[in-house]
């Protein structure tokens, strides 16, 4: 049992290093003149090493999943993870229909945050509890991240063309836009890197406070910033926080995840700043040079058919199986649960996207800065709501 | 109606923009479509007579034309979208924890919340789901998407059914895709033919003039996943009546029996056992996670009989009950009979099915036992006579005992706090003496007593929660669900590609649409030319 798990755990971080490699491999093509570009030999290698890497985390998951004799997709840790190798499947499938080598420089990048991220939260295996004990779940949790993830190639495709076409001779609202969506990349990867740090120095400090009227604690680490509110520290030779989180932060470890959230955005911010001081332009500025090869027409066209894909799949998985999935754990197939609510949300927000580019010509840009906010959703869904607005589903 | 005659013939209904059957604009008509100000042409409806773009004179027209813009469509979108997120902020009131002060709106928000709870609460986004103007937003688009649809699909049909082959020059030369070549053969037209016939295409022919097409099914993808949506929405309007939907809630203990609501009295429910299951702590996989989280349910189940109400109702009479199903109840795995649905729903444990009592000195430390009784709590005897000569008689039963202004009482009918008064009668002729016992309550009223009783057992039992629906709505969800995925996967997993090759003198123009995947396209027409001297087309809309 062990020591499938141990395999598991390998081979989900040896996905995790393939796809980095397989990441070098697409920049190179960027320096390829036109003649080796016929032959796209780096872009070959690309694709083969990410495909050897997707393998082994599908051998990371079918080994979890004998492991734990449940398909691991229960536990925040297990979503997320599926989700990143969703993103790289969609890719997969992408490259294939248009060989465009720069996707994968953005995709892949995204897929390895996503596992890293994912990789935070407890990875423990967990029991199920009754309701989460039916093959709908399974059904409906992996179609709808597969879902998610086509329709996040679309907002990666947007967001290439986005830093090739925006004008960066000048500072615009645009290029501050544009910026501040290349922060939040930069958040995720601050969340990563502070959390890594304060494991491996073993941080630990624990709080006492109530929580709907009983006293729970909750163990921080991460050192406090903000504590639990009207919380008290139990142990010695810790700094105290600097202030409380404020008193509607609701949920059972609130204002731990409050103090994450801030650590996680100073450490993006410090990471974003540097790499500015080391630029000296912004970082949109830096990238677009490199994209010049790249056809705008091909990345709108890109951009709408992951919509066009994976709007029937999201629809499918997150919708439907969901309703079906409830219907038979909890007698109703909608409830307004906050999660529920927000599929529906992303379900509407690309409604609108495809009237849009198809009735109201909103192509190109416009049509590149809704991929944009498509994807600000369906992370909302995949994080924020289970972190803070509870629910049904809230697993981690 | 004011028809309008083309140069080819072909007699076009008012308000047409490009001529059904050759494509050639109609000039009065370019700026409906906005051709008037762009080099290539609108093709969304393939310039066909939309009722919204014709007339605007009664206040039917101007309706019309409100729901069947495209524009007030995705605007009633983004306004269901945002207020659907806005009732995520806080808790709905059906989410508002059990375990909250109170429970009652009124209070709960503010409390938990301070004065951005009071806000939500008086604006009613705690039930926010339910409320008139939601469900007007969601009835609006609704309407918004007939209209929209009929007003589209109706010209786009016959437009698509009255094409010709062959084209007029000016509707050529205005595709997206398009290239002329000075000098075609026929041999190289024939290979073009059986290159487009070789991918699927449908060809047609007029005078030498060709018309490849294919997928055209995929045009009415839209109005199928539409009518799709429609049914879900008649659906969510039909489950609002209570014969369509009936939904109950009723709570059975280990051993009971009861009527299941919502059945008119037909129906009734045994539940003969009730399992709770949790994981073990020694399981190797779940160790870590269960020290962390603590102990992790794995299965609660009911195991539950069905009778049928049989032969005439007699006031007063016991009715007769026949058996109509025995199962097991779990959560995922709910119980069906005669269209009605009963699920695991929850389960209680806070009631007390039976106590054992045993009777000592008052005086021996160590209480040793002069016999003992057991009572079954949900019908306790008079008297219970034990073997060595006692006999212990109720005189008082509280089940759910509670004291009152000074008075002893019982709060409901269900064993959940149970206290006796005993009248103790030792063998012989003793005197019996009086002794009150309940739950850490033992009182000797008159201090005098020799024996004491203490409780030296008990059995808790179950009440299990259940949900009891009947949904006739279900099926038109799934009809109306199942139609909108045909919609959608036919209309973005196929697309309408049309490719026209025209003759002219000694050469050909060749242009192409499709209402999406232009790169798919191209891919096909490059192939279509192989071999050929034909010039590729090019793209006339480039982003740069
Ligand atoms: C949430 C509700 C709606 C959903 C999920 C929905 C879904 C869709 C989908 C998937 C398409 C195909 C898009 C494509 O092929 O790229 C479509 C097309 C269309 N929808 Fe909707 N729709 C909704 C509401 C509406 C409303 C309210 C209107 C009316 C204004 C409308 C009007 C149209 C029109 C005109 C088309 C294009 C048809 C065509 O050009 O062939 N839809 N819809």
């Amino acid at each position: 049992m062990d020591s499938l798990l141990g395999i598991s755990s390998t081979m989900l971080y040896s996905a995790f290093i393939l796809y980095l490699i397989a990441t070098f491999f697409f920049g190179a093509t960027i320096k390829e003149s036109k003649k080796q570009d016929n032959k796209n030999v780096s872009g070959k290698i690309g694709i083969t090493i990410t495909i050897i890497g997707f393998l082994a985390q599908i051998v990371y998951f079918i080994t979890r999943w004998i492991a734990s004799g449940h398909a691991p997709v229960s536990n925040l840790f297990e979503f997320m993870t599926f989700f990143g190798m969703g993103l790289v499947f969609a890719f997969i499938i992408i490259y294939f229909i248009y060989k465009l080598n720069i996707l994968g420089l953005f995709a892949l990048p995204i897929a390895i945050i996503v596992i890293a991220y994912a990789s935070m939260f407890p990875t423990e295996i967990a029991p199920l509890v009754p309701s989460l004990q039916s093959h709908w779940l399974y059904i409906h949790v992996t179609t709808v991240s597969l879902g998610e993830a086509i329709l996040s190639i679309s907002f990666v495709a947007g967001l290439i063309y986005l830093i090739r076409q925006i004008d960066q001779t000048v500072r615009s609202k645009r290029t501050t836009w544009l910026e501040i969506v290349l922060l939040s990349l930069f958040i995720f990867i601050g969340f990563s890197v502070i959390s890594t740090a304060f494991n491996l120095s073993g941080y630990s400090a624990e709080f006492e406070y109530s929580f709907n009227g009983q006293t729970t604690t909750t163990d921080y680490h991460l050192p406090p910033i903000a504590g639990p509110n009207e919380g008290e520290l139990l142990t010695g030779d810790r700094m105290e926080p600097l202030f409380d989180a404020p008193g509607w932060m609701r949920g059972v470890d609130a204002a731990r995840k409050f103090n994450t959230l801030i650590w996680s955005v100073l450490t993006g911010i410090v990471l974003y700043g540097l790499t500015r001081l080391i630029l000296r332009k912004r970082v949109g500025a830096a990238i677009q040079p490199f994209l010049k090869k790249a056809k705008p027409d091909m990345l709108d066209e890109i951009s709408s058919r992951s919509v066009a894909i994976g709007f029937p799949v999201f629809t499918l998985g997150g919708l439907i199986f969901a309703s079906i999935w409830a219907q038979v754990a909890w007698d109703r197939f909608w409830g307004w649960d906050p999660k529920e609510v927000w599929a529906l949300v992303t379900w509407f927000f690309y409604a609108a996207f495809l009237h849009l580019r198809l009735s109201r010509g909103w192509h190109g840009e416009r049509s590149a800065w809704l991929a944009v906010g498509g994807f600000a959703i369906i992370m909302f869904n995949l994080i924020a709501v289970n972190l803070i607005l509870a629910g049904l589903h809230s697993y981690a | 109606m004011d028809k309008i005659k083309c140069e080819c013939g072909h007699v076009n209904p008012e308000g047409t923009v490009l001529c059904e059957a050759c494509g050639k604009p109609v000039e009065k008509n370019q700026h409906i479509d906005g051709n008037d100000k762009r080099k290539l042409l609108n093709m969304r409806y393939d310039g066909s007579a939309r009722r919204s773009q014709t007339y605007n004179k009664s206040i039917i027209d101007k309706t019309w034309n409100f729901f069947s813009s495209v524009k007030v469509g995705v605007w009633l979108i983004v306004l269901a979208l945002i207020a659907s997120g806005l009732g995520t902020i806080f808790p709905q009131e059906q989410y508002i924890p059990a375990e909250a002060a109170s429970r009652d709106p009124s209070i709960y928000y503010e409390a938990q919340y301070g004065i951005l709870g009071q806000i939500y609460y008086q604006l009613g986004f705690h039930n926010l789901y339910s409320s008139w103007w939601y469900l007007l937003l969601i009835a609006l688009i609704g309407i918004s998407l007939v209209i929209c649809s009929i007003d589209r699909f109706v010209p786009l049909y016959k437009a698509l059914k009255r094409q010709r082959p062959r084209r007029h020059t000016q509707f050529l030369k205005r595709q997206r895709l398009f290239s002329e070549t000075d000098h075609v053969t026929d041999d190289e037209k024939a290979k073009l033919i059986s290159a487009l016939k070789r991918k699927r295409y449908k060809v047609y022919e007029e005078n030498g003039h060709i018309l490849a097409e294919k997928g055209r099914f995929s045009r009415w993808g839209p109005y199928v996943n539409h009518i799709g949506l429609i049914l879900v929405l008649i659906a969510a309007l039909l489950r609002m009546t209570p014969f369509m939907y009936m939904d109950e809630y009723v709570w059975v203990r280990e051993g009971e029996q009861t009527v299941i609501p919502g059945t008119d009295g037909e129906y009734h429910i045994k539940n003969e056992k009730f399992i709770l299951e949790t994981y073990d702590e020694d399981d190797k996989r779940f160790e870590e996670a269960i020290a962390q989280e603590g102990m992790v349910e794995k299965n609660f189940q009911t195991n539950a009989v069905i009778y049928k109400e049989t032969g005439e109702k007699i006031a007063g009479a016991e009715p007769e009950l026949k058996k109509v199903k025995e199962e097991k109840i779990k959560m995922n795995h709910p119980l069906k009979f005669d269209g009605y649905t009963i699920y695991q729903s929850g389960y209680q444990q806070n009631e007390f099915n039976s106590m054992t009592f045993k009777i000592h000195k008052k005086n021996d430390p160590d209480e040793a036992s002069l016999g003992s009784f057991k009572i079954n709590l949900s019908n306790p005897k008079d008297t219970y006579k034990l073997n060595n000569g006692f006999s212990v008689t109720v005189s008082q039963y509280y089940p759910d005992y509670e004291m009152e202004e000074g008075e002893p009482r019982s709060k409901t009918n269900y064993p959940r706090n149970p206290a006796f008064v005993f009248s103790v009668n030792p063998p012989g002729n003793e005197e019996s003496e009086m002794s009150f016992v309940g739950i850490g309550k033992n009182v000797d009223a008159t201090g005098e007593n020799d024996y004491k009783l203490g409780i030296e057992n008990f059995e808790m039992r179950y009440a299990s929660g259940l949900s009891v629906k009947r949904d006739y709505t279900i099926p038109l969800f799934i009809i109306g669900a199942a139609i909108f995925m045909i919609g959608v996967i036919q209309g973005m997993y196929w697309q309408h590609r049309r490719i026209w090759l025209h003759p002219e003198n000694e050469g050909m123009m060749v242009a192409g649409h499709t209402n999406k995947n232009w790169f798919g396209l191209t891919k096909d027409i490059e192939h279509i030319i192989e071999d050929t001297n034909v010039k590729m087309v090019k793209d006339q809309q480039e982003i740069e």
